[in-house]
């Protein structure tokens, strides 16, 4: 690669960019993907599953039920998120904090929470596993729709209200156009989070309705059925890039350039139709976030039948006797480790998640063509399960120098793989709507090609880059499936602790379980909530 | 203009302490690590034998909890033992096949014998290794590796469990059998795993086909059918969403689980603990699994690791099995914790099915069952 004519030349200073996200890509997703390949894949296993009436089916019903979630999210999200973004509202931070927490939760917990929430009649249906992933994903749409509501300059509203447009027309012609990018990410990312869903779909979808992700899972680990789970791996793969290759068009087609550089302030909600708006929002949205939340909290306290106590707490936080009296030792040792753990790993690669993902979000942006191509090839590996990524990082770094598989490194790896594609759809918007212009009179005036990236790009990246942050760290927090494989004792995170407590039948346990959930929750909270001051509206308000 | 390249600053003070927070991280971990040896070390008092101060590794499943006593391994010999965690069960050995030769660790815990001729096919996963304990093992147990590539380290049995305090209630008598569950009495009553992707599920599936035969079974499941049966994904949904004495508020008083779920209902209860277990095993209706640990094909810790078996089967360490792992010890003669001995005997009679006929059989077992009672 050209990296040292990369300053001089503007255009080998764009592909300057996607190294490091292609090199990542290539060494911990490619490469691993492909030894696992070779173990089984064949173009015959490739025929028999998409010929066979099951594997259709299972295909069927996993792309209608993503597609059901990211409309459902969509829809019940861009309230919440215009509200939040553009009026000042008691506890708003504290809210836009909230809806992220279901996003990081560990998978068992939130399925459990709402199976306790819905009438058994509900148990194990569609539905039930439809809202699970709506409630889960409300986040991306109110986040990232939030950020461009934000960054929307009000003086296109404001105009077309004095020449007389309703708010109904506003609405319309003026403030939806201007959200479509965002919509289009948002509903991209839900599509491909529920499409590759797990641990929702078994536990409240029951087992009649499988998802791909739960088929690759089981013939690769149930049955070593490498050729199928390779085959279906590659259907996976196909659908996913596909997707990603349409929404990035249509992303890029409805990209305006009108991002400002400093984001708009929350007003007070003026008119009597603004002031309902919030009202009405505001306490819906609190009590649809809260109620699974509060649930988890009610079951981590209850540590005996129909009796409620504090054990479970003082088990997790130290405070008191420990449990398992009489020579038993506590199933997880020191949970408070697990949540120091998760958070130190969590913060690894959420750093790791950021640099390649910025990286190749800009990367993108610049080179059209072969910028889709980076584009859906980042991706991948939220379109492949978790199983395949860890058997295949553990057959190829596996030798000499870079055995690296007892390696603490392996997991925030792992885990920033999974939060790239992420950290990629919430930035890119943003920086397809920088104005070209702006860039090519920096460099026409001398500007260097970096110079060029931090006076023109980064100041209006970095709102973005703070939400890709808040969500690489949410996924990094909860991350199950890849740290599964990954762990070792000594870093083993808190999702790993909740499983292991799951594993043993007691109620106790199961408390001890939602109370650590809680802890987890509580401090992804305060981090969400420091990380939204950060990058807040600080720019606005000096 | 200020304010905005501060953050400018912060920003990209961030992205550059990526490195150090690398640094950081990877200190401390191997901190910790050498820590632990350097305890082991300084307890190493007895060490007689070459292999002293080296470590090896054992991999085991998620689900396993390292008893205290695999601290006196140390202190007797020297070596110390790594635990490493590898998924479930399944995983863990689908992972040992995968990089056979060139394994993670040096022993691996938990190989069962629903999974063991898959593993036995595979040539070079294992070195063979008779220890000399194996006179005092369960023969039923070492029977099934004639050659000694694994040795069995604890038995277990997936029973059907159910609430004592509903069948009190309802005045209904529990089920003794697995006829009892088509009866109409136990209507809509049992909530099991789906055996196409969880283990307990697995085995009760075992279960039915040694006890109605294998073209017999898929009629009884026909009749549990229609008599009505709930079916969930996982060992957890089952016990903590649908089972009455779970706490999830489920309707469910009879679940596919362990033989040694009722002691843990005691063992981690809030106080004031109940006197006795909340739920009660089914003792017509388990089967057995049994665990194996062998020594990794490719491991240049073979001697220590040849050590480690010997000490995983002593009475030492199988004493200890019960309450650490909710297993019963290989080992004969060995005394059960009370709990166990009074609520939870290892099943006298229990359901098998050989590892070779699983093996055959296991993909077309699991199919006719999801015909008989999904689709």
């Amino acid at each position: 690669m050209d990296q040292g004519r990369a300053a001089v030349a503007p255009a080998r200073a764009r592909w300057a960019l996607a190294v490091v996200p292609v090199l990542f890509t290539a060494l911990f997703f490619l490469w691993p993907l492909g030894a696992i390949a070779a173990r089984g894949l064949s173009l015959g296993a490739i025929g028999d599953v998409l010929g066979d009436g099951y594997t259709r089916s299972v295909l069927w019903f996993t792309f209608w039920q993503a597609a059901v979630c990211s409309a459902g999210a969509v829809v019940v999200g861009v309230l919440p998120a215009y509200v939040l973004a553009r009026y000042r509202v008691p506890g708003r931070r504290l809210l836009l904090a909230l809806v992220t927490v279901p996003f990081m939760l560990p998978t068992v917990v939130v399925g459990s929470a709402f199976l306790a929430l819905l009438p058994a009649s509900m148990h194990r249906t569609v539905p039930a596993v439809l809202l699970a992933h709506v409630w889960v994903n409300l986040a991306v749409v109110v986040r990232t729709v939030g950020t461009s509501v934000a960054q929307m300059d009000p003086r296109l509203g404001d105009a077309a209200a004095t020449l007389g447009a309703s708010p109904w027309q506003v609405m319309r012609h003026v403030t939806l156009p201007l959200l479509r990018p965002a919509l289009w990410a948002s509903s991209a990312v839900v599509f491909l989070f529920c499409f590759t869903s797990f641990g929702i779909v078994r536990l409240v979808g029951g087992p009649s309705h499988p998802t791909l992700e739960v088929e690759i899972w089981r013939r690769t680990t149930q049955s070593l059925d490498l050729r199928t789970a390779a085959a279906l791996a590659v259907v996976q793969l196909v659908i996913v890039v596909g997707m990603t290759v349409v929404w990035s068009t249509a992303q890029a087609r409805t990209a305006t350039a009108t991002a400002m550089r400093t984001l708009l302030r929350p007003r007070r909600a003026r008119t009597a139709g603004q002031r309902a708006l919030v009202w009405i929002t505001v306490p819906a949205t609190t009590a649809v976030v809260l109620a699974p939340l509060a649930v988890m909290v009610e079951r981590s306290m209850c540590t005996a039948a129909g009796r409620h106590s504090l054990d479970a707490w003082r088990a997790v936080t130290g405070v008191g006797r420990a449990l398992g009296t009489g020579g038993t030792q506590p199933v997880v040792a020191d949970p408070w480790a697990t949540v120091l753990a998760s958070l130190r790993i969590a913060l690894v690669a959420t750093c790791i998640a950021l640099v390649v993902g910025t990286l190749a979000a800009c990367a993108i942006a610049y080179a059209r063509r072969g910028g889709r191509l980076l584009d859906a090839g980042l991706m991948l590996p939220l379109g492949t399960s978790a199983v395949t990524i860890g058997f295949g990082l553990i057959i190829t770094y596996n030798r000499g120098w870079y055995d690296l598989r007892g390696s603490w490194v392996m997991l925030p790896i792992g885990q920033a793989l999974v939060a790239v594609p992420f950290v990629v759809r919430v930035i890119l918007p943003t920086m397809r709507a920088i104005q070209p212009g702006l860039r090519e009179a920096a460099a026409t005036l001398g500007a260097s090609p970096w110079h060029v990236w931090r006076e023109v790009d980064l100041p209006v990246l970095r709102r973005s880059m703070g939400a890709g942050a808040g969500f690489a760290f949410a996924i990094s927090v909860g991350e199950f499936g890849a740290s599964s494989f990954l762990t070792r004792v000594g870093n083993e995170t808190a999702p790993i602790a909740i499983g292991r407590l799951i594993a043993r039948p007691s109620l106790l346990n199961l408390a001890q379980a939602y109370a650590l959930a809680t802890v987890l929750a509580v401090v992804t909270l305060v981090v969400i909530v420091v990380v939204d001051r950060l990058r807040g509206e600080r720019g606005a308000s000096f | 203009m200020t304010p905005t390249s501060r953050t400018n600053r912060l920003l990209v003070a961030m992205l550059a302490a990526v490195p150090f927070a690398l640094v950081a991280c990877g200190g401390s971990s191997s901190t910790s690590a050498s820590s632990t040896s350097s305890t082991a070390g300084a307890a190493t008092t007895a060490a007689a034998t070459g292999a002293a101060g080296e470590t090896i590794t054992m991999l085991v499943y998620d689900a396993f909890t390292e008893p205290e006593v695999l601290k006196s391994f140390t202190q007797q010999t020297g070596i110390t033992v790594r635990i490493a965690k590898g998924g479930d069960t399944g995983t863990l050995v689908n992972k040992a096949i995968l990089t056979a030769g060139n394994p993670e660790g040096d022993v691996l815990w938990g190989l069962d014998n629903t999974l063991l001729s898959r593993a036995l096919d595979t040539n070079g996963l294992f070195v063979p290794y008779a220890s000399g304990e194996l006179a005092s093992l369960d023969p039923a147990a070492t029977a099934l590796v004639p050659n000694h590539e694994v040795t069995p380290v604890d038995t277990g049995d997936v029973c059907l469990n159910y609430d004592k305090a509903w069948f009190a209630t309802n005045k209904i008598a529990p089920p003794t059998s697995l006829d009892d569950l088509i009866k109409p009495d136990y209507k809509g009553l049992l909530v099991l795993e789906n055996p196409a992707t969880s283990s307990p599920g697995l085995a009760f599936l075992l279960a039915t086909v040694a006890k109605y035969s294998p073209t017999g079974f898929t009629a009884w499941w026909a009749s549990l059918r229609a008599n009505g049966v709930t079916v969930v994904d996982s060992w957890d949904a089952a016990y903590y969403n649908e089972f009455t004495q779970g706490g999830g508020g489920g309707k469910h008083p009879i679940v596919v689980s362990y033989a040694s779920s009722p002691p843990a209902t005691v063992i981690y209860a809030a106080d004031p603990k109940p006197t006795e277990p909340t739920t009660a095993n089914v003792s017509a209706s388990c089967f057995r699994q049994v665990e194996f640990a062998g020594i990794l094909g490719g491991s240049k810790h073979v001697e220590a690791a040849q050590k480690l078996i010997d000490f995983l089967v002593s009475e030492q360490f199988q004493a200890a099995l019960p309450e650490s792992n909710f297993v019963y010890p290989v080992r004969t003669g060995v005394a059960l914790p009370d709990l166990f001995e009074r609520f939870a005997k290892p099943i006298a009679a229990p359901l098998t099915v050989s590892p070779a006929d699983i093996a055959a059989n296991r993909d077309q077992w699991i199919a006719a069952w999801t015909k008989a009672v999904l689709q």
